[in-house]
Order: structure tokens, then sequence, then C-alpha cells
């Protein structure tokens, strides 16, 4: 034993376990991540318990079990249960999520086992996806059409098809809201800062002031039909509803205009189900928001990030190249090289929140305050490009992941041989044709490589962000059917920043956390990707090079 | 190579070609500047990082500045000046002096308007006093017994688009005259506070007693009038020669000032006057002159004749609250008069050789020392918004204009601990914002920089160890076949968004820990044991199960231990509990260890950090071992030495500076990581090294509090260099890394 502790072996056992545990933490950090995001889509089972509280008194829950746990008894007893002496020393603890918020005070309740008389998963039990309130759980009774039953042995058909109609009729009627009606109130805004406009210059001659109110006039004309019909098509959507018992044993009426989706997961086969759950990813990443982001879909912020993304490569991909290639190809060995070199270095451990200041104060308030004194007085005060926005934070992003991108187009460089260039000038093109020619062409898939690391830097850097222009609710999308179309003045959503805003600033945390872990591990998923796809590029080059080598 | 190019063509009928060749090199130079420029500005944009920060946050260590701005002569007065002001752009300025006469001074147009206030005939002035600035109120001790009460008002109109302020004497009470004393007796020595319920006087009659007259006002609902009850009473145990006094805004207490002492008395209740505290003043060779509130009415500042202002306010003991000798501003020379502004705790004195002085009390900075002609200052003042001052000399009304944005930053408020009104001792405290108005804000940043290195340390002390360790073993004892997929595994953790680390450690982990806490501490003990015991047990077994896993492949057999070992001891966490901790580890805690326990602490924030930053050290911790040369360690082995030794004495003596580079980097990014301390912790500036407790980082104060900050203020220069102190700890870790790693590729290269 002694000479085997002497040998170090048990130490270098030691070091090996350290690698473990890195791999595992790493691994089992995306497999919960990918668990816990890819189940929240799964049509849980709906149970339905009988109940016994400490009173004797019975009762029934229906719901979902969201999460269980073991509990000491000794700390149950002294929090004021009570148990017989036979129950031992753990107890089981179910949180259920109950749903119904507007008729019990809490949607989601812890349960312990030793109250619990039986459990059951019946049947005709369905859930209700709504846009207010959350989700409903219940029996559903009889579908009720202008208010009329209708009359039918199948209450499931009838519902699906009603819902159907009530849905369309809500798409319909938020599609009229977004576009035709969004685009007459940006037309609106237009005219009010044309009119400004004027007055500024002191142009608003009485001519041009009637000729205004003509337009105003036509627009609030347009503007009150969409209404009416907005109204019409919301009303229609209202017609019917369905009579559903709930677990209190009452018959509470939904009406259709707040339902989504009705499911009987109950009946559901795993086939159908895999059905269901793939039909909820779609929705999750192409709807929009609803209750304070804590339900739907996660569609803005998954714009907003790719927007922004995007435009920021478009800014760092030419400096950081052209940075590559003067440290690389042109630079003598010297001072000035070597304090570049250390620029770089520190650029890239400067912490972002630090760019995020100089962001706000630079870009935001100092170029965007200068932009909007320039050339939009007639907004002022409000500020056009003088607040956070599109714009500044793919700016600030592009300096962050400059270095990025610097460091690995050089590395890319600094594989072509030698021989290569040299050929090159031989031939007689001068530096600047070899560099076009042959080095950029050769070096773009490594440029490609730091271009996507830059992305996925970027992509999940949520702290600059934060002060230079991500917003928790984005009332329009940076692109849109109003001129220019591209609106990159505006605040957007982000999914890093999503995740920080409802896992941590939402009222009901509990009812959410689901909906963060799916959004982690779609921008996990994203990132991983982004890098897997950057390492594969960068060793497929290597192993180019290495051959072009021999 | 550029000059054969750029030679002219040797065959004259080839000018096309000595074209094509010019503009070919013309390109060429292009090409060379634009490709310089562009690196040159990644260096700019470094420097303009470090300068703008720099820019931003220097006005507030700048100095205050007085230019003069006005200086209009009034109308001679043979009696004391009371009082002087302006209104709130101090386009009219105006003094009241001690006979009852108003004078208002409109700056632009140097007019001046002369105005008797109504005092009875037959009845002379015996007394004066002033509230506090922000008040402009004044009231007359009359030798009727009668108060006259009386403030300045302006109002601002807007005939015509263009602003008008037209001041005038308004009377708070309705009528301008209170009777006071029904006797008839004259008012000596009055000083009174005045709010729209409450009113009081405090008076020395002709008894030579201290009376004291509160008045409660009650507001009709339906008339909306305000009837006021009066009650009296007589302040007990007084000082015989009082030459100031005064009672405080909230109407909790008067004070008299007699030779060197301040007689305090509780004046909250009518009915219960009583002497709180006689606060002795005594300062060898010096005499009190006089003594004043400071903005905010919490601060007593006392003049000395030998140029000292000292600070008291009230601090909790045992007997109480009581006033107490906080701090002093000596070197003021001949006081004349001193002024405090209207919300902010600056003062200013003026000496008799006339130099102005410009001071703020919690800062303790001098902000201007400048001399003036302001010999014999009768009274000054600030304007509201504290952008000038106003000084009467010589029946002449001087307007000073005063730039001083940021007197409560000091470099020792922002390091070093201060003493805040209200506060038992000084303290280091980072509150920024509150609802009050007369609020102070306290900008600490120590507290913060405090959070920082606690925050970083502990992910350190998590991250360090695992991150050495895997890069010792992927470097030097794995095969490269494992190795290939198993830095890149460890690596892909870095691109890994902070933000989703910090909310499993806020929303997972923190919870996890706190009702797992005895299956963590197992799990440290457990771990290294269950992998010793492997690692003897295999070193023991025989060669056919040896053989059924090679042995570069030994590494894998770890892994089911691991999770088992972690497995085994959260499950175990629960009878643990039960055993050692009478079923709750969290009471435990608290009750029996005496500590307090925040679900997101420092060790939450540790774990998390330090997966944030393993893999930054790992990645170039491994290169460094990697790149040692084989030649070094093959020699050692040669020479007989284990792979152990070697690894210690000859590969990370090598590594080392790569090692010490890579630590750096790993400390550089855990000081300035925000989105994993703002979630993981409860974000309360706390200092206190206790595991179990949270704290505030700088980063995630910029965070959270950049967004509400407006442009310009103090807070939001402060959070700028909270920024800059960010990048200089970076700066610093950073460079050093670099410098080290680059002697250490040199060094390489030779071997």
């Amino acid at each position: 034993m002694g000479r085997w502790f002497k040998s170090g072996s048990p130490w270098i056992w030691m070091t090996g376990s350290a690698v473990s545990v890195s791999l595992i933490a790493v691994l089992g950090l995306l497999l919960l991540i990918a668990w816990r995001g890819l189940s929240y889509f799964w049509p849980a089972t709906i149970y339905q318990w009988q109940m016994q509280d400490d009173a004797g008194k019975a009762y029934t829950l229906i719901g979902e079990i969201h999460d269980q746990e073991q509990v000491p008894v000794e700390r149950l007893t002294a929090a004021g249960y009570h148990f017989d002496d036979d129950s031992g020393e753990f107890i089981t603890r179910y949180l259920v999520k109950t749903g119904n918020r507007e008729f019990v005070s809490l949607d989601f309740r812890w349960i312990l086992a030793s109250n619990i008389i039986s459990r059951s998963a019946p049947e005709n039990v369905a859930v209700f996806e709504r846009s207010k309130n959350g989700n409903f759980y219940g029996v559903p009774q009889r579908v009720l059409e202008n208010g009329k039953e209708i009359a039918s042995d199948d209450v499931a058909t009838v519902l699906e098809q009603h819902i159907a109609r009530a849905v369309a009729l809500n798409e319909q009627a938020v599609d009229l809201q977004k576009h035709d009606i969004g685009a007459i109130n940006y037309q609106m805004e237009r005219l009010r800062l044309k009119s400004r406009k004027y007055e500024l210059n002191n142009e608003l001659t009485d001519a041009r002031k009637a000729e205004l109110a003509a337009e105003q006039q036509t627009l609030q004309q347009q503007y009150q039909q969409l209404e009416q019909q907005l109204f019409a098509l919301r009303a229609d959507a209202a017609r019917d509803a369905v009579v559903v018992k709930d677990m209190r044993g009452q018959d509470v009426t939904l009406s259709l205009d707040t339902v989504l989706d009705a499911t009987y997961v109950n009946r559901l086969s795993t086939m159908q189900k895999l059905a269901t759950w793939f039909s909820r990813v779609g929705h999750f990443v192409s709807d929009e928001p609803r209750e304070a982001n804590t339900e739907g879909g996660v569609f803005p912020a998954i714009f907003g990030t790719v927007f922004m993304v995007l435009l920021m490569a478009v800014i760092v991909t030419p400096f950081g190249v052209i940075a590559a290639v003067y440290l690389h190809e042109y630079a003598h060995k010297g001072w000035l090289t070597r304090i570049i070199r250390i620029a770089v270095i520190n650029l890239a451990g400067v912490p972002s929140i630090v760019y995020g200041v100089f962001g706000l104060g630079f870009f935001v308030y100092m170029l965007g305050g200068s932009i909007d004194r320039l050339f939009y007085p007639e907004a002022l005060p409000s500020p056009t490009f003088g607040s956070p926005g599109m714009l500044w934070s793919a700016l600030t992003l592009a300096i962050l992941t400059l270095p990025v991108v610097i460091v690995s187009t050089e590395e890319g460089l600094s594989r072509i041989p030698a021989s290569v260039r040299q050929g090159s000038l031989a031939l007689g093109a001068t530096k600047a044709e070899t560099l076009y020619r042959i080095i950029l062409p050769m070096a773009s898939p490594a440029i490609m490589t730091g271009l996507i690391l830059a992305v996925a830097r970027a992509a999940g850097e949520v702290a600059p962000l934060m002060l230079v222009g991500v917003v928790k609710l984005a009332p329009n999308l940076p692109v849109d059917m109003n001129f220019p179309f591209v609106h990159l003045e505006r605040k957007f959503m982000h999914l890093g920043f999503h995740i920080y805003d409802v896992g941590f600033q939402s009222p009901n945390v509990e009812a959410a956390r689901p909906l963060v872990y799916a959004t982690s591990f779609l921008l996990v998923t994203v990132i991983v990707t982004l890098n897997l796809t950057a390492i594969s590029v960068r060793n497929h080059l290597r192993e180019k090079y290495r051959s072009l080598e021999n | 190579m550029e000059r054969q190019v750029s030679e002219p063509a040797p065959l004259k009928h080839d000018i096309l070609q000595a074209k094509r060749a010019n503009r070919r090199a013309i390109k060429d130079k292009l090409t060379q500047l634009g490709v310089s420029l562009g690196g040159i500005m990644v260096f700019v944009a470094l420097l303009l990082i470090f300068f703008y920060l720099l820019y931003v946050i220097k006005p507030i260590f700048a100095s205050a500045s007085v230019t003069p701005a006005a200086n209009i002569t009034l109308p001679k007065s043979e009696s004391e000046v009371l009082m002087v002001g302006s209104d709130e752009l101090h386009h009219i300025m105006y003094r009241v002096t001690e006979d009852a006469a108003v004078d208002f001074v409109n700056v632009a147009k140097q007019q001046v308007s002369h105005q008797q206030l109504p005092v009875p005939d037959g009845v002379s002035i015996v007394s004066s006093a002033r509230s506090m600035p922000s008040q402009q109120l004044f009231a007359f001790g009359l030798s009727n017994g009668q108060v006259l009460l009386g403030n300045v008002d302006f109002s601002v109109s807007y005939p015509n688009n263009q602003r008008v302020v037209s001041p005038n004497i308004r009377y708070p009470l309705g009528a301008p005259l209170l009777t006071v004393a029904n006797e008839q007796q004259p008012l000596n020595q009055l000083a009174f506070a005045y709010n729209k319920q409450r009113l009081s006087f405090i008076y020395l009659d002709a008894t030579q007693h201290w009376q004291l007259l509160r008045m409660d006002g009650e507001e009709n609902l339906l008339t909306e009038e305000v009837e006021w009850q009066s009650s009296k009473a007589q302040l007990p145990d007084t000082p015989t020669h009082v030459t100031s006094q005064l009672v405080t805004p909230d109407q909790q207490q008067a004070l008299l000032l007699s030779t060197n002492k301040a007689f305090v008395y509780d004046v909250k209740d009518a009915s219960n006057v009583s002497l709180l505290q006689v606060l002795n003043l005594e300062r060898a060779h010096a005499k009190v002159t006089d003594f004043e509130l400071l903005a905010g009415a919490s601060s007593v500042l006392v003049s000395y004749s030998d140029g000292v202002v000292a600070q008291y306010f009230q601090v909790n003991s045992d007997s109480g609250r009581r006033y107490q000798f906080i701090r002093q501003f000596t070197h003021l020379g001949k006081i004349d008069d001193l002024a405090s502004e209207y919300y902010r705790r600056s003062f200013a004195t003026v000496a008799d050789d006339g130099t102005l002085k410009l001071l703020y009390t919690t800062s303790e900075r001098e902000l201007l020392a400048e001399k003036l002609p302001l010999q014999h200052v009768r009274a000054l003042a600030f304007s509201p918004r504290a952008d000038a001052l106003i000084a009467e000399t010589a029946d002449s009304l001087r307007l000073y204009a005063v730039s001083n944005a940021h007197p409560e930053v000091s470099w020792s408020a922002l390091w070093q601990k201060v003493w805040y009104e209200g506060y038992p001792e000084p303290q280091y405290v980072w509150q920024s914002t509150s609802g009050s108005d007369d609020f102070e804000a306290k900008l600490s940043l120590t507290p913060l920089a405090f959070g920082t290195l606690k925050a970083a340390l502990y992910a350190m002390l998590f991250a360090t160890p695992i991150a050495l360790a895997g890069a010792i073993y992927t470097a030097y004892f794995m095969s490269a076949r494992i190795r290939s997929v198993v830095k890149p595994t460890i690596e892909i953790m870095e691109a890994l968004p902070t933000v989703i680390l910090g909310f499993l450690a806020g929303l997972w982990l923190a919870p996890l820990v706190e009702s797992h806490l005895p299956g963590l501490l197992l799990l440290l003990i457990l771990e290294p044991i269950a992998v010793l015991s492997v690692a003897f047990a295999w070193s023991k077994a025989p060669a056919v199960v040896k053989q059924w896993l090679p042995d570069t492949y030994q590494e894998l057999l770890l892994i089911p231990v691991v999770c088992v070992v972690a497995w085994l001891s959260f499950s175990l966490s629960p009878l643990v509990e039960l055993w050692l901790f009478h079923g709750d580890s969290r009471l435990f805690i608290t009750n029996t260890l005496g500590l307090s326990f925040d679900q997101r602490n420092a060790l939450v924030v540790g774990i998390a950090m330090g997966f944030a930053v393993i893999p930054t050290i790992f990645s170039i911790a491994e290169d460094a071992i990697f790149s040692v040369p084989r030649h070094l360690s093959n020699g050692s082995l040669a020479l007989g030495a284990t792979p152990w030794q070697t690894l210690t004495r000859v590969v990370l003596l090598t590594a080392s500076p790569g090692i010490f580079s890579a630590v750096m980097m790993g400390l550089g990014r855990a000081v300035g990581e925000t989105m994993i301390v703002l979630m993981a912790t409860g974000n309360t500036a706390i200092m206190d090294w206790s595991i179990f407790q949270g704290m505030r980082t700088l980063a995630a104060n910029i965070a959270v509090e950049m967004p509400e900050s407006a442009i310009g203020s103090s807070h939001y220069r402060v959070l700028f260099l909270a920024a800059f102190v960010l990048f200089l700890f970076t700066f610093v870790f950073n460079t050093i890394a670099e410098l080290v790693r680059q002697r250490l590729r040199e060094r390489y290269s030779s071997l």
C-alpha cells in the first residue's frame, strides 16, 4: 500500500477523476436541459385524486404531476402535520399542477401521499390550453353554439370542430390587428412627425395643414372600418362555449375565443402523444408569447436573436478579417504589433458588461443622441436612435466578438504554407493580388469558423444587451411591412434575456420554469450546433493543410 | 518584389502594360494602407473604450468652479440682513433685512423693487428668524407679542410663450400677523418651523423664560380652511446666555446655543417638553460662533472662531438617539457666513478676507477655495438648484454661477468607511436610490468590489483544482484518441451561455443545495475515497480483468464510479440529515452554528461560476502542459523517474508560467461574469465572507442599476467607474497572462 502511494499512481487516478467530473458536469448539464426542456412538450397524464385532508374531509383533485420529493416525517411533524406512527421516516410529496387559475387560489399545490385515498387517470378528462389564465382541467360536458346546446353523443369531435373554427377566427383577428391596423397606426405616427417637421422648419403653411388633415381623415376612416371588422371577428369567435365540469364538481362555461386547444390526454396513444409533442414544439417555435411571456411561444425572441446576430456578423467580419490579415501578413515584428496583440487579448478578456456600459454611453447616448438631433429633430424629445435598440446591440456585440474572428482568422492564415505565398509572389503577383486571389480564398474556411464562433458567442450573450437594446416584450419585430421595412432603432426580444426575464422576473416562477427549460434547450442546441460546426470546419481545414504541407 | 512590378516597362510600345503595372502598384499600396489602418483599428477600439470610460468618469473628481454673474447695488440698509436667495433659474434675487424690508432684483434688467412688510404702527421688530433654505420662510417677532410670518414666492407664467417670473411675498397663514403671546409681550429671540399641518415657535419672553407655542392645523374638508389649535409649553432648564436658537423642520426638537453648549429639547409633544441632551461643543482656544442645520435637517453644522466647522448628528446609543461629533472641516478662516444647499449635503463658507469655500460633508471634500471680493458678507445663500450663490456685501447683491455637479463622490467616499447620517458608525454602504426626496445616495464601491472578489474566490476555489487536475491528466496521461474527444467536449462548456448556467444555478442548483446540504458534504468526502479505493482495487486486480479494459481506457472506469457516488451521497442526504442535523440542516446552520443562510449563496455561485471558469483554465493549462517538449519528459523517464515524479518535477515546472496564465485568465473571467452572479445570488451588498450568504458584484450591480440611472448623474458616472474598475481588473490579469505566455513561447522555441 505504501509502495503504491509512493508510485504516484493514486494521484494520477485523482487527476483522472477530475476529468471525469468535468465530463459528467458538461454532459449532465446538457442532458438535464434537454430532458427538462423536451419533456415540457410531452402531454402528461392527467390524474384524478380522491383526497382526504387532516380533518377527514374528502375532496377531488385533477391535474398533472409536476414534481415529487421525499420529505422526512420529522420535518413535517415540526411544521404541524399529524401522522400515524407507522408512516416511516419519509413520506412522498407531489407537486400537482391543477390549473383553473381563476377558480382556485393556487394553480400548483403540494399533496402528501398519506392524504391520497385513490388515484385514477379517467379518459374523459381534457386539458384546455387557453390564451388567458393558463390551463384548465376538467370533464367537457357539452358544447354551446350561440348559447344553445348541440345534441351529440361525441362531445370530443364537436368540441374539436368548434375550437378549430374559433381559433381560425382569432387568427384572422390578430392578423388584421397586427398588419392592417398596425400599418395605419404607423402611417398616422409618420403624419404627426411630418407635420412636426414642417413646424420646426417653419414650413407649416395652411395648404399643408389641410393636406395633412385630409390624409389623417382618410386614415381615420380606414381605421374605423378595420376596427369594426376586428370587433365583428372577435364577436364571431366568442359565439360558442363549452361547459366543463371541474374538480370541484361544478359546471364551468368556457368561451371558445379564449380556448386554443383541448386534448383528451389520457385517450392518446403513444404515437398520438408524439404527434402532439411535435405540434407543441412547432407552436413553441412559431408563436408569440402570452401571459407576460410565461406561456405561448418564443418566435419574436428567436427572430430578434437571429436578426441581431446576423447584423453583427455583417459588421464584425470585415473588421476582424482585416485586422487578422494585418497582424499576420503586413505587420512587422515590433512594439506596435505586440501592443495590438495585447489589445486583442484584452478585448477578448474585458467583461461583457463593460461593453454594455460602453455601448450605452458611447453608441446610444453619444452617437444615437447626435443622430437624433441631426436627422430626427421632429421626433424629439422622444428618442429614435438615442435609445437602446437593434443597431446599437449589433455594434456592441461586434466589438465584443471582434477578437474571436481575429484569432480564428489568424490561425487559418498561419496554416497556409509559406510556399504558397512565395509561389504566388515569384510568379509576379503583387502582395495585394496574392492576398485577394490566394490567401483569402484559402483562409475562407477559417474566416467561416471565426464567424460561426462569433455568432455562437453573440447568441448567448445577455449582460451587455440588457443595457443596449433588449426588452422583455417588444410590440413589433424589427422587420415588418411598413416602410422602410427594417427598423434598426427598435428594441427587440432575445432568447437569453427571455430566460432571465421569465425565470427571475415573472410572478409565477413555478408555472414558467418548464418554459424556461425549453427556451434554454433551444438556445443551447443552437449554440452547441454552431460550435460543433466550427470545430468540424476547423478540423477539416487542418487536415487539408497537413496534406498540402507534405 | 514590389519594385519589380512598379518599374517602368522596358519596351516603348508596351505603354498599356506599364499603365496596368502602375495600377497594380497603386492597388497594392492601397491594400497595404487599408489593411494597416484596419489592424490599428483594433488597438484604437480598445483605447476608445478606455478613454470613453475615463471621459465619463472624469467629472466626478473635478472640483467645483464659480464665475461672477451679476453685481447689483441695492438701497442702503442700516439693519442686518436676514436672508438672501433667488428663484429656480436665478433670474430674480431677493434680500430680506431685519427691519422687515424686502428687495427684489431682476438680474437681467438690473431693476430693484423695494417693499416694506406690514408691521403695525407703533410696534417695533425685536427679533427675526428664517427657515431652512428650501422653504424660503421668514418670521419677525414684534414687540406686541405678534409674529409676522411670510415666505418669498415666485410664480411662473408663460404669456406669449415667454417665461415670466414674478416675485411676491405670501403669507402661509392667510394673514401676515399672528398673535403668539397674548400678554402683549415682545418676542425676543425667535425661532420657528412650519409645515401645512403644524407650526412651532420658540421665543424668550419678557420674564426670561423660553416658551414654545405649538399650533396644529386641521383642514376642514368642506371649506378647505385650516383651523389652528394652539398649545403652549415652557422649555425647562434653559441656559441663560442663548446666542442662537432653532427648531428642526420636523418640529421634533428645539436647539438652544449658549456659549459652548447646545441644549437639545424634545418638543414632539407640547404637553411633554423635556431636555434631551446637553451637547458639549467645546474646542480648545475657540469659541462657537454659530450653528445651522444642513440640508435634510438631520445634521447640525457648528462654526468656530478658529475657522473650523464641525458636523454633529444623532446616533443611536444606549440612552437613545443623541447628537454626536462626526467630522470637522478646518482652515476655513474667520467665517462670516455659512450657507447650506437645498437638497444635497454641501455647504459654503465665506471668510472675512473674502475666501469662498465649497465643501461636502459625507465625502469630506473641499471642492473649491477661491478668493473673491466678498469681504464682510452679511448673507450668503445657494439658489434652489445649487447652481448659483447669492451673497450680500455692502448693500450690493452678487450672483455667482456655481458648477458643482458631483460633490458627493470622492475617492474616500468610494473606497473608505463613511459615516452617513442616521448610521451608528462609519460603514461601507452601497444604496443608490430611495423613495425619499432628501435621501443621500450612498455610493461606496467597497462592498461591490468585495462581492466581486468573494464570488471570484469561491469560483476559483472550486474550479482551479478540478480544471488543473483535469488538464494534467488530459495532456499528460490520456491517449491521443480519447483526448481528441474529451478536450472539445470540455471546451464546449465555455460556449454555454452564462444566462443558462445562471438560470440553472438559481432555480435548480440553489434549491437542490439547500435541501441536500449534507449530501454535498458527503460527496466531498466520499468522492476521493471512492476514487482511491477503485484505484487500489485496480492495482491489485488480476491481469485478466486488466486486459479486459486496456490501459488507456482507465479513465472511463471512473465515470460510472463518480456517477454512482454522486447518486449515493444525494440519496443518503436525508438520512444523514436525520442523524446529524435533526432532519433540517438549514435550521442547524442558523440555530446551532449561528450563521445566516441565504438560499442563493456563495456556495451556489462558486459551483455555477466554477463551471463557467473550468473550461477557460482547463483549455489554456492543457495547451501549456501538452506543449512541453516530449524529450524532456522522456529523458526524465529514461533516468528512472516514475511518471508522477516526471510530471511534478519536470513537466509542471516547465509549464508553470502557462498554468499561471491560465489561472489568471480564469480569474479575469470570474471577476467580470455578470449573469451567473445576477441570477444565483440575492444581490445584497453585504460584506461577509460566509459561504452561506450572497453578495452583490460590480458587474451584477451595473446590470441591475444602469438601465435606471439618469444620464449624467453621479450615480451614472459611478456606475461607469465600476465598469472602469472591472476593465482595469481584467486588463491587469489578461496583460500579465499574455506577457507570461509570450515569454513562455520564446523559451520553448529555444528548447
